[in-house]
């Protein structure tokens, strides 16, 4: 229903006669509004029936459950999911702008061939089979090793339909970008066993010791964990922050322990030293575990209260009170990962956060860390595999992290084809150049990405997937939770573009390819496949919308194997020179990783972390020198100089600059793109021996006027 | 002409202490109500945010500092003695902006609006905003809008409206089954999306809803300043710039003192006498 101004205005004549005491001026008006208001292109929205419809958002790890308003069967808004175990009718900011990702004309809008330098449109039967004749001629030269998977999570049946396209194509070399699920996987293989997972049960501790964990700013399960935290108040859980800047978390905890960057591992192993020196329970608890005696030797010389102020910089004091009141507590809990926990982490500090848990005796106990199993609900029909499978999938591995693939194929190649899933190395490793130069030395790389990301750009073919709110899909929380919930992602709407399920593109890949790997994808569709696969819970899955599995609760207390920890090599990061300590800050309200802020979101930005074209860094007054607020600087790493604007904020440490992550994106896009720098650019990877984690939180800087 | 049974007067209080934030409230209201965006939105004095999240610190150094974040949607003011002369309507030449005395919302009709930002002049909050341009979605976005909502052109100003579609779907349901619209059946989409639970909406004239049970309001005018009414009996419960009488809707509430301090500008030692007062008006009634 359009409103017919002129009518309207009359209406209100009484009214405006008023105030105005003439008709003149009402006349005036109406001709001024008349004048001002010219709009040449009117949108009339179309109204109807309102329904709503429920779904899990697949955005981030998160899996939060979504409700989607829609007017004759159009989504016109996302909102939290009302009594959802995750999520609980909260969204965060990027979840409700989920239908600006949906309509986005940056979409890649059809499979796409690179030519030259561009990219040219090619009808699906042509993308299929042009990827699977490549393929073909790859297996043929006896290599299948060399075909090379970067996926963005390990989790849920997208991940084993991959894996298993890999197995039957011939190929290990499968890899996962780093998150926070994939390092406490990590943790827990490192000190519990291989297979298990960690989940801190923030929800029922009293007393959270967090390392640096953004908790409210995306860490985990963000709404979740902003829930976690909004409830401590009514709970009486004390939050104490261990960190280097006043993060909205540092904000909003009762207590900031102030620690140099980069010493939060030796924080964390002088409190299990001095739990070890005075209290009976950490003594107890050592007993069972293996390399006690190594670790607690370790402790003992290395880690008194004393040297551990010289290198974090907490008083020996604090140390000790910090380490008495923890074990005090009823239900403690320490969470490692700084930030969202992803990029730049070191298993020396997970497993040193990890090891304070076990000694203080919070394994499996209610408000302390789960050692979880896997969710495991998924039942795949067993590969098909020729010898060619068997031979290439049964060799070693190329690298054992996806920042030492990058290090090994920008040095010596190895992969002749790479698929890139849900995942944009590009952007979210540090050293991105080096990234971009790695890529260029793989022959022919498949994207299936839904956006023309950095990554994107760099493919040979993209064959573009619907986006979440398009698609079927089972999405498993992780990431911390100390519970497993399976929700089902639905199509909300018909594919925007011509774009197809990336399960459904497999499927046709694998048929195209013929003979035994067509055997193993045998099904008719995705949705046929998940519908087998998740068998027991399908029914409730598709019924409720999520199912809580919790089969196999953890009991008793696991056993921890000190050794990684009592022989961890300590590396040397930051590594570089400077003044300056540069760190990346994660912010709610910018995704980082290879999901990409949407317009609202990136309006929400202030102004003190985006202005114009410069991303503004954090830095101390008392640091600043000759520096004032607003002023541009020139900002100087190993890896690259940059121009940034400056913003003076007493709530960082002095000698640290702290630079958002999450913008600097390269793509054609003016509404997200072309603002301020990507700091994983500046950032020069140092990869931990053992672990093969890209331990770089930071690099040295010099800051300069410009 | 649908009327209802009773007055009401919504209004909101935000818990600083549990705001984190986040921004969800931001994104939540521009899809909510249509509200677009530009290439360059870093320039916020031309960046249309009906709510708006600012940022205060205590001005303290690393530890010691802290921080607060403040929503700020439009206050729907009451004006002095809270008799519906909010500043913003009282200035209006085109009647464009309307106080709503059965429910206490301050309206915007943007095809009455020509754009003469008087009211820009006279709102001390902020909370209205100028289109300087047509607003433009990228082709094809324009297909999540919602028709509930009117899109705004050039030249008009706009403001948050406490989300008053969702109060006209509500009202209407509840006027079909004869009964009065239920606390949570009218909520704004800042509230729905909090994800700390920061925001608290509700009527609060009904002694019920959880926006009264907080604020306490006060019905008697502040006896040191007649202009105030409806003063928070909560001592944690304060409103922005509240001594100057427009009496907004829209409450704060903090444990810090240093925050509520932070809700007026107060000349030297003033604080002391105006805190007493409020610790001594919450005992009151
Ligand atoms: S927290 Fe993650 S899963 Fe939840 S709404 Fe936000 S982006 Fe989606
Ligand atoms: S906050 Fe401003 S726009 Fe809103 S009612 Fe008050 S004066 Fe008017
Ligand atoms: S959504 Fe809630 S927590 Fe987030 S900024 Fe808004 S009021 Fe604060």
């Amino acid at each position: 229903m359009k409103i017919d101004r002129r009518s309207f205005l009359g209406l209100g004549l009484g009214a405006a006669a008023g105030i105005a005491l003439s008709p003149v001026g009402v006349k005036l008006t109406d001709d001024s509004s008349i004048w001002t208001q010219n709009w040449p292109w009117t949108p009339v929205p179309e109204d109807g029936e309102i329904t709503y419809d429920r779904s899990v958002c697949s955005l981030c790890p998160g899996a939060c459950g979504i409700s989607v308003r829609k007017i004759n069967g159009r989504p016109v808004k996302i909102e939290g999911l009302d009594d959802h175990p995750i999520n609980n009718g909260g969204a965060c900011l990027h979840g409700i702008a989920g239908l600006q990702y949906l309509y986005d004309p940056a979409r890649i809008k059809t499979p796409l061939k690179k030519n030259g330098n561009k990219f040219e449109k090619i009808s699906w039967d042509e993308a299929i089979s042009l990827v699977a004749g490549k393929l073909g001629e790859i297996r043929e030269s006896g290599t299948p090793e060399s075909l090379g998977l970067i996926s963005g999570a390990d989790n849920g049946s997208m991940a084993q339909l991959f894996r298993r396209f890999m197995d039957a194509f011939g190929s290990p070399n499968t890899y996962t970008m780093p998150s926070l699920e994939s390092n406490l996987a990590l943790t827990a293989a490192a000190l519990h066993s291989a297979d298990r997972s960690l989940g801190f049960d923030i929800d029922h501790s009293d007393f959270i010791l967090s390392f640096g964990a953004a908790i409210i700013e995306g860490w985990g399960s963000p709404v979740a964990c902003i829930q976690a935290n909004a409830s401590r108040h009514e709970r009486k859980a004390k939050l104490v922050q261990v960190d280097y800047r006043l993060s909205n978390t540092a904000n909003a905890a009762d207590k900031i322990i102030a620690v140099k960057p980069g010493t939060e591992a030796d924080l964390a192993l002088g409190l299990c030293a001095v739990l070890l020196a005075k209290t009976k329970i950490a003594k107890d608890s050592l007993s069972g575990d293996v390399n006690k005696l190594a670790f607690s030797a370790m402790l003992e010389k290395e880690y008194t209260s004393d040297k551990v102020e010289a290198i974090t910089g907490v008083k020996a004091a604090d140390v000790e009170a910090l380490a008495m009141a923890f074990i005090k507590a009823k239900a403690p809990v320490a969470v490692p990962g700084k930030g969202r926990g992803d990029v730049g982490q070191s298993l020396r500090e997970f497993a040193a956060v990890q090891a304070l848990n076990a000694l203080a005796g919070r394994l499996n106990k209610e408000g302390g860390v789960f050692v979880m199993w896997p969710a495991g609900y998924l039942k795949f029909p067993e590969n098909v595999m020729d010898d060619t499978a068997e031979q290439g999938a049964g060799k070693a591995k190329l690298a054992g992290s996806v920042t030492e693939l990058v290090d090994k194929l920008e040095k010596d190649g190895g992969l002749s084809a790479l698929f890139i899933y849900n995942a944009n190395p590009c952007y979210a490793l540090n050293n991105t150049e080096k990234v971009k130069a790695a890529m260029d030395k793989v022959g022919f790389k498949v994207s299936f990405s839904s956006f023309m990301d950095e990554t994107a750009l760099k493919s040979d073919v993209i064959l573009p997937a619907s986006i979440f709110l398009e698609r079927l899909e089972d999405v498993v929380s992780g990431a911390g939770l100390a519970k497993t919930v399976v929700g089902l992602c639905r199509p909300m709407v018909k594919p925007v573009f011509d774009t197809k399920h990336p399960g459904d593109t497999l499927i046709l890949l694998a048929q195209a390819m013929g003979d035994s790997i067509a055997e193993g994808f045998s099904w008719d569709s995705y949705e046929a496949c998940l519908e087998e696969v998740t068998g027991d819970i399908w029914d409730t899955l598709s019924d409720d919308g999520y199912v809580v599995i919790d089969d196999k609760p953890p009991v008793g207390t696991p056993v921890t194997d000190f050794t990684f920890l009592s022989s961890a090599p300590k590396i040397d990061v930051p590594m570089g020179e400077g003044d300056f300590t540069l760190v990346p800050v994660d912010k709610m309200r910018l995704a980082g990783g290879s999901m990409i802020s949407s317009p609202f979101a990136v309006k929400t930005v202030s102004d003190t972390v985006l202005s114009g074209k410069y991303s503004v860094v954090e830095i101390n007054p008392a640091t600043a020198g000759a520096l004032k607020d607003g002023d541009v600087a020139v900002l100087k790493t190993a890896m690259g100089t940059v121009k940034v604007k400056i913003g003076l904020n007493e709530g960082i440490m002095a000698g640290v600059i702290g630079m958002p992550r999450g913008l600097g994106h390269t793509f054609n896009n003016p509404y997200v793109a072309g603002k301020g720098v990507n700091v994983n650019d500046l950032i020069g990877p140092v990869i931990e021996p053992g672990s093969g984690l890209d331990a770089a939180f930071g690099i040295k800087a010099t800051l300069s006027k410009a | 002409m649908i009327e209802n049974k009773k007055v009401h007067k919504f209004g909101m209080v935000i818990d600083l202490d549990k705001c984190t934030g986040c921004g969800a409230c931001m994104v939540s209201c521009m899809s909510e109500n249509n509200v677009p965006f530009k290439e360059d939105e870093s320039n916020k004095k031309d960046s249309i945010t009906w709510m708006r999240v600012y940022k205060l610190t205590n001005g303290k150094s690393f530890p010691e500092t802290e921080i607060v974040y403040l929503p700020r949607p439009c206050q729907h003011c009451g004006g002095i003695g809270d008799h519906g002369h909010s500043p913003c309507v009282s200035v209006c030449p085109a009647t464009a902006t309307d106080y709503g005395y059965d429910t206490g919302i301050v309206s915007q009709i943007y095809t009455r609006c020509f754009g003469c930002r008087y009211c820009m002049g006279a709102c001390p909050y902020h909370a209205r905003y100028f289109n300087w341009w047509d607003p433009k979605w990228p082709e094809g976005m324009e297909k999540y809008l919602s028709p509930n909502v009117s899109p705004r052109m050039r030249g008009v100003v706009e403001k948050c409206s406490f989300c008053y579609h969702r109060y006209q779907l509500a009202r209407e349901q509840a006027i079909v089954e004869d009964r009065e619209i239920e606390e949570m059946e009218y909520q704004t989409a800042c509230t729905t999306a909090c994800p700390a639970g920061a925001i608290v909406f509700g009527d609060l004239n009904n002694p019920a809803h959880k926006v009264h049970q907080i604020v306490k309001p006060d019905p008697h005018p502040d006896p040191m300043n007649h202009k105030v009414v409806g003063k928070s009996r909560n001592p944690k419960v304060f409103r922005l710039l509240e001594r100057l009488g427009t009496n907004p809707k829209v409450y704060y509430m903090s444990e810090r003192e240093w925050v509520r301090k932070a809700g007026d500008n107060y000349l030297k030692g003033e604080w002391e006498n105006v805190k007493t007062h409020h610790g001594a008006s919450s005992s009151h009634g």
